[in-house]
């Protein structure tokens, strides 16, 4: 065994008190492997050390000083998707989250990635958080029409990827086995570029510029005055969610408050490791929403509500603000977390004949334990059927990010989703995440389908307008093929 | 580990099947027995049974240990590697191959879960009977290697009364199949041989298990006692009573309070609680059902509560099935033991281990299959205290030694692996052994497969059994464990 004198790893302040926290939480793990069916990178791969426990035995190796941060040790926590399913799985009550965000903090601090990387992680850094930055970003697509005539230019040059490829073994999934463990396998530039098109949502003008009023009344008497954090890709690629959410919440009895204000809740950066952008982006939502004074903060986009739910843990130590977090955090809900609490709606559902797969969103599912309101908001529409999908809590493959830095393992689980949803033969896919309503519009396009992927909130707008969300025209004008069943051979 | 060794494993499972880089050698060091360690020279993980074959004939070529590994999961350090040899991991190994509905059976790769199984056929109405407390991650090929049991084998038997047929590769490189398809072949009953040995014999690419009808009626039921002699009272009485339950389990109230903890389902607080459930056709069930309700009241039950639809069933037995994993809410650390005694000493051992739980100063829950005298102690302690993992090693030895001194047994499912080779010789004498031996050396005489398990080997000149510590060789810089 190799016992380098020289390996420093995750020791760069060995009694500080976060490796003590580290400690602890590592120390819950009992190693008796209930997490590992549940990882997706488990399920692709079969190797231990691409495993929850896999991962936490290295992160406490590393303490220990038995690892080295190498690019071969960090490559593990950069496949790891973050999407917590270990954590559900767990029966020991070990906490992921903290670690994996910690372990991904020091390697952010530590390692040095090699140039290509880091501009792309700070490109991505720099426009994502940033509606108007966004909007500048897609604005070429909206004046395109769109990407699609791009992305097909692009395919159709054969860019040598440095993927080496073994037969499948998984039991469903007709996908490559695509094993990155080393630099030189790492995603290339132009590969991120190509995933990152593929992904790119169809925009037009009115959608890039579409703007929510501050203040909506509530119809009737008023329950709840509720506050609407309106995203930053959420506001700029799925306007119509955000103008959907305002709609429903509206129709049940909130005055919605969408402060003007409000930026990045920084989900982004706390779950890529860039913890001192997360607390700050932390601080500048607290605040705007203080301002605001409302009951609760709803959100739509589940990556967003998990994080916002963890401000009273990232601002902790911060004696300023941690106990202004934790009363944040505590108002938080999932929008369909409300329309549960709300209790008796209020509004008329009118019927939909729809035939619905809904996909657990990791951040939603296995971070926030949200399963049931989702399903309840979408069962609570005369007509709705609701289908069983297999693996419908395993990730898409979006994982914040991911698809953007990890495009081949990500394109395996995105081919993996897009079979078990093309198995149940859907009118509609229901993902309660903008990440994951981007990667699996792109892995059903891929298989040649085009389902309609839609936000929860979006359908239920629909029943209480009694507006036939299948019809071939939606608000932004676009037309869609019917659900699932008419392949595109384009 | 010699370079032209790793080019050729590279040469049959490609780069994407061998791993040699010392941080990942490092997570493949243990299995769910953390506290014996070893790295392997390296980890291969074969895609097919043809892989599987060309490793292991290298391996014999070269003189070269190997030891098979599922998932990873088990708690006897079976897994364990050995220096200077390899792990061949079956992970990748996960195919369903084929699903025989009208004859009750299926055929799976080593790496496919035992809930798999399940899951495959329960849209039939079928199911795979032993139903170990990993089974959600553990591999059917783990399985057959130490014969496992679970919850409801009390009724329905172990591994080895399910699987019907296996395809594997002997450690010379030869492959065999051993079974058929039917519930019986003629002649010496080599699969029989072959489950349970531990990976000592041959790796095992496919299994054909036959798979059970959904019982008509299931009823569950969930009883607390203020004192375990209450408890094992019951159990002796419903089996005396003629009464074959589909399971009964027992869990103390150090047990309790863990799975409590960690998947809430809803357990009393008692001294000791007792979950029997019964299956079969509607009418027994309900009829026997009473009878076992009116002996738990009888003894003095605090409490009863009968399940009352599938999901409160399922409630109950996630309080079980989490029991140990939970241990990691109540304890940093805990090692598991697994002995047998007769049914009927069980309460007068489990008093013995209380005595010792007093004694020892170390905490020990206790989870147990109560049907078939099966205990389950586990032992808490904390790593981080010097001497306390010693301890809960000398402590587990003790307890072993009650279980033998009442006429039972070191392993009633978990094998006996790398953890308890060193106790064999107090169950078993010397002419026993060697007719294992023998056994052994019928199919493997170099030792080549998973050696050092099963049977008491002596390691590093000096070296005490048990778990990980630095030998002082090591601790003074003289020599590394490879």
């Amino acid at each position: 065994m190799e016992r380098s004198a020289e390996s420093l790893a995750l020791r760069d302040t060995p009694r500080s008190a976060e490796s003590l926290a580290l400690r602890d939480h590592i120390d819950k793990c009992v190693h008796c492997g209930f997490c590992l069916p549940s990882c997706p990178t488990y399920m692709l791969w079969g190797e231990e050390m691409d495993s929850p426990r896999g991962r936490i035995y290295l992160m406490k190796a590393g303490l220990d000083g038995r690892a080295a941060m190498t690019d071969g040790f960090v490559r593990h926590f950069d496949a790891c998707l973050g999407c917590m399913a270990c954590v559900t799985a767990c029966p020991s009550g070990v906490q992921y989250a903290p670690l994996i965000e910690a372990t991904r903090g020091q390697i952010e601090r530590q390692h040095s990635r090699s140039l290509g990387d880091r501009l792309f992680r700070r490109a991505i850094f720099a426009v994502l958080p940033y509606p108007a930055r966004l909007r500048i970003a897609l604005l070429p697509l909206a004046a395109l029409g769109s990407l699609r005539h791009v992305g097909r230019v692009l395919r159709t040059r054969q860019f040598a990827g440095s993927k080496r490829t073994r037969p499948t073994s998984a039991a469903t999934a007709g996908s490559e086995r695509t094993r990155p463990t080393s630099d030189d396998q790492r995603p290339t530039t132009i590969t991120r570029l190509r995933a990152a098109l593929a992904l790119a949502p169809r925009v037009t003008w009115a959608s890039l510029f579409a703007s929510l009023p501050e203040r909506t009344p509530a119809v009737g008497e008023r329950r709840l005055t509720v506050g609407l954090l309106t995203g930053c890709a959420q506001r700029v690629m799925f306007p119509q969610v955000n103008r959907a959410t305002v709609n429903v919440l509206s129709a049940e009895g909130c005055d919605v408050v969408a402060p003007s204000a409000q930026a990045c809740c920084g989900a982004l950066a706390l779950h890529a490791g860039r913890l001192d952008e997360a607390r700050a982006c932390a601080r500048r939502t607290i605040e705007a929403f203080e301002q605001a004074y409302v009951d609760r903060i709803a959100v739509n986009a589940a990556g967003c509500g998990s994080s916002m739910k963890e401000y009273g843990e990232l601002l902790a130590d911060d004696p300023a603000w941690a106990a202004r977090a934790s009363a944040f955090a505590s108002r938080v809900r999932d929008v369909s977390e409300l329309v549960d609490e709300l209790g008796r709606p209020r509004a008329t559902r009118h019927p939909l004949k729809l035939r619905i797969a809904y996909q657990d969103a990791c951040h939603l599912a296995h971070a926030q334990g949200i399963r049931q309101p989702p399903r309840n908001l979408l069962a609570s529409i005369p007509g709705v059927e609701l289908l069983a999908m297999a693996e419908a809590d395993v990730c898409c493959g979006s994982a914040g990010i991911y698809n953007l830095v990890e495009p081949d393992t990500a394109r395996q689980l995105g081919d993996r989703k897009a079979a078990h949803i093309t198995a149940v033969n859907p009118d509609v896919v229901a993902s309660a995440n903008p990440g994951c309503t981007l990667q699996i519009g792109a892995a059903a396009k891929r298989r040649g389908h085009e389902w309609r992927v839609l936000h929860p909130i979006e359908i239920l707008d629909a029943s209480i307008k009694g507006k036939d969300i299948l019809s071939p025209q939606d608000d932004e004008g676009r037309s869609r093929t019917r659900g699932g069943q008419q392949p595109s051979n384009r | 580990m010699d370079a032209a060794f790793l080019a050729e494993l590279r040469h049959i499972v490609g780069d994407e099947g061998v791993l040699d880089e010392p941080l990942e050698l490092l997570t493949y060091e243990c299995d769910a027995l953390p506290h014996l360690r070893e790295s392997p020279a390296a980890v291969v993980l074969p895609a097919s049974a043809a892989d599987v074959q060309a490793i292991v004939r290298l391996c014999a070529r070269e003189g070269v240990p190997f030891v098979a590994r599922g998932h990873g999961t088990g708690l006897s350090g079976g897994a364990l590697p050995v220096p200077g040899g390899i792990v061949i991991a079956l992970s990748r190994l996960n195919r369903v191959l084929h699903v025989d509905i009208p004859n009750q059976r299926v055929t799976v790769e080593p790496g496919v879960t035992n809930l798999e199984i399940t899951k495959q056929v329960a849209p039939f109405g079928y199911y795979y009977a032993p139903d170990p407390s990993s089974q959600q991650v553990c591999s059917i090929g783990g399985n057959v290697a130490e014969n496992s049991g679970g919850a409801h084998c009390l009724k329905y038997g172990f591994t080895v009364h399910h699987v019907l047929g296996v395809e594997a590769v002997l450690p010379d490189g030869e492959i065999v199949h051993l079974g058929g398809t039917l519930v019986d072949t003629p002649g010496p009953d080599l699969l029989g041989l072959l489950i349970g040995s531990e990976g000592t014999l041959a790796i095992v690419t496919s299994i054909t298990v036959r798979i059970l009808r959904r019982p008509e009626a299931v009823q569950t039921l969930l009883a607390a006692f203020d004192t375990i002699d209450a408890g094992g009272a019951v159990v002796s009485d419903v089996i005396g009573a003629g009464i074959i339950p589909a399971a009964i389990e027992m869990m103390d109230a150090l047990a309790i309070r863990a799975a409590e903890a960690a998947v809430h389902p809803n357990f009393p607080p008692a001294d000791t609680v007792l979950i029997v459930e019964l299956d079969g056709p509607s009418a027994e069930v309900a009829a026997l059902f009473s009878v076992v309700k009116d002996t738990c009241m009888r003894h003095g039950a605090t409490t009863i509560e009968v399940a009352q639809n599938d999901e409160q069933r399922a409630r109950i037995w996630r309080g079980r099935k989490a029991a140990f994993a939970a241990m990691g809410r109540v304890s940093p650390n805990y090692y598991v033991q697994d002995g047998v005694v007769p049914r009927t000493r069980l309460p007068e051992v489990l008093n013995r281990i209380r005595r010792l739980e007093a004694r020892s100063g170390l905490r020990i829950g206790n989870v147990f299959h109560a049907g078939d005298g099966n205990l389950h102690p586990l032992i808490c302690y904390d790593e981080r205290v010097p001497g306390e993992a010693d301890k809960a090693v000398e402590v587990a030895a003790e307890i072993l030694s009650y279980c033998i001194e009442a006429g039972g047994s070191l392993t009633g499912e978990h094998g006996i692996g790398a953890d308890k080779s060193q106790y064999m010789p107090t169950m078993f004498s010397a002419d026993d052994l060697a007719v294992m031996q023998r056994v052994r050396a019928a199919f493997d005489p170099r030792g080549l497969s998973n050696p050092g398990k099963v049977f008491p080997t002596p390691r590093l000149c000096g070296e005490v059994p048990g778990p990980y510590r630095q030998h002082p060789v090591e601790a003074a810089g003289l020599a590394d464990r490879l």
